[in-house]
């Protein structure tokens, strides 16, 4: 019984982190287009662009590591497994 | 493999257990604190090479704040500036062969967060006094007070999360590379590791200046800005 929760942790660990990264994935692309294409555009003000987009990037990229800790958790840290 | 949530004592002083990371931490205190304390001690006025980089890094750090929060950057920069260099000393740690960064454990990040937070209602009641500042959960409506209380607790937890996961992650996968395929292969993700460090360092400081301005922002004219500064960027 405690093999078949570690096999499950395990599944479902990678489950949470490959669904977890399609969304942040397809996010920063549209943030690093948008960015590019305002970029191409006014180039003076790439400085205040970049700066933006990299915590733009920060907030987004948040998500895929909250996948990443449940993992995390799932592995390490299971309140099921001894 | 050794779980990254958990941490052992190194040595033990009296009854505390002191763990690596805590060691690592006050290195990099007393180096930078040291540093700091012995590169100040001769100012002139016409600046040595040392010093030179010393105001280079202020006047930039300066800079970056007058950006973010359209104020005077003096009350904050010790704090922030603080933040920044710790955190980008931590994360880069690593390039000293057996240290491992103490950002990669959630108790310096989850320390590091605290500090933000405090200082996020420290300098807001200081701003705008103990009953204007509490005023401010209550903007635009009432009805936003629980979501604004909520909001101050995740936007804490996220910053904890989000330096733990990228610099742990890093340090894993160089740990996971290493176990399969030895000499020289990690050598690109480690460099990847070094950006993944200052960019987290430059985000965390970013976000704690937002933080702080966010709470002391409204019923304050934006400084003027030095032209001198901004043509330099």
């Amino acid at each position: 019984m405690d093999n078949l929760i570690q096999v499950v942790s395990i599944a479902s660990a990678a489950l949470a982190v490959s669904f977890g990264a399609i969304g942040p994935a397809l996010g920063e692309g549209r943030a690093v287009a948008a960015a590019m294409d305002a970029i191409a555009r006014q180039p003076e003000s790439a400085g205040t662009l970049s700066r933006t987009l990299f915590v733009g990037l920060a907030m987004i990229e948040t998500m895929a590591i909250y996948c990443l800790v449940i993992a995390l958790l799932v592995l390490f840290a299971n309140p099921f497994v001894k | 493999m050794q779980s990254p949530l958990v941490t052992e004592a190194l040595f033990h002083l009296g009854p505390v257990p002191i763990t690596a990371p805590v060691a690592v931490t006050w290195g990099i205190l007393a180096v930078l604190g040291g540093g700091a304390f012995v590169a100040t001690r001769r100012l002139k006025l016409v600046p040595g090479r040392g010093q030179a980089l010393l105001e280079t890094i202020v006047a930039t750090i300066d800079a970056q704040i007058r950006d973010t929060m359209q104020a005077d950057p003096a009350p904050y920069r010790a704090l922030i500036g603080g933040i920044f260099l710790f955190v980008l000393t931590a994360n880069w740690v690593s390039l000293i062969p057996g240290l491992e960064p103490p950002t990669a454990h959630i108790e310096t990040d989850a320390a590091l967060a605290l500090i933000v937070f405090a200082a996020t209602i420290g300098y807001g009641i200081k701003a705008r006094g103990l009953v204007g500042y509490l005023k401010t959960f209550a903007e635009p409506t009432w009805v936003m007070i629980p979501l604004n209380v909520v909001e101050q607790i995740t936007r804490t937890f996220s910053l904890v999360v989000r330096l733990f996961g990228n610099i742990m992650s890093g340090v894993f996968v160089i740990g996971i590379i290493l176990s399969l395929a030895g000499l020289l292969v990690p050598i690109p993700l480690m460099a990847l590791d070094l950006l993944t460090g200052a960019v987290q360092a430059y985000i965390f400081a970013v976000l704690a200046t937002v933080f702080i301005g966010a709470a002391v922002s409204e019923g304050e004219a934006p400084a003027p800005r030095r032209d001198s500064l901004q043509k330099e960027r």
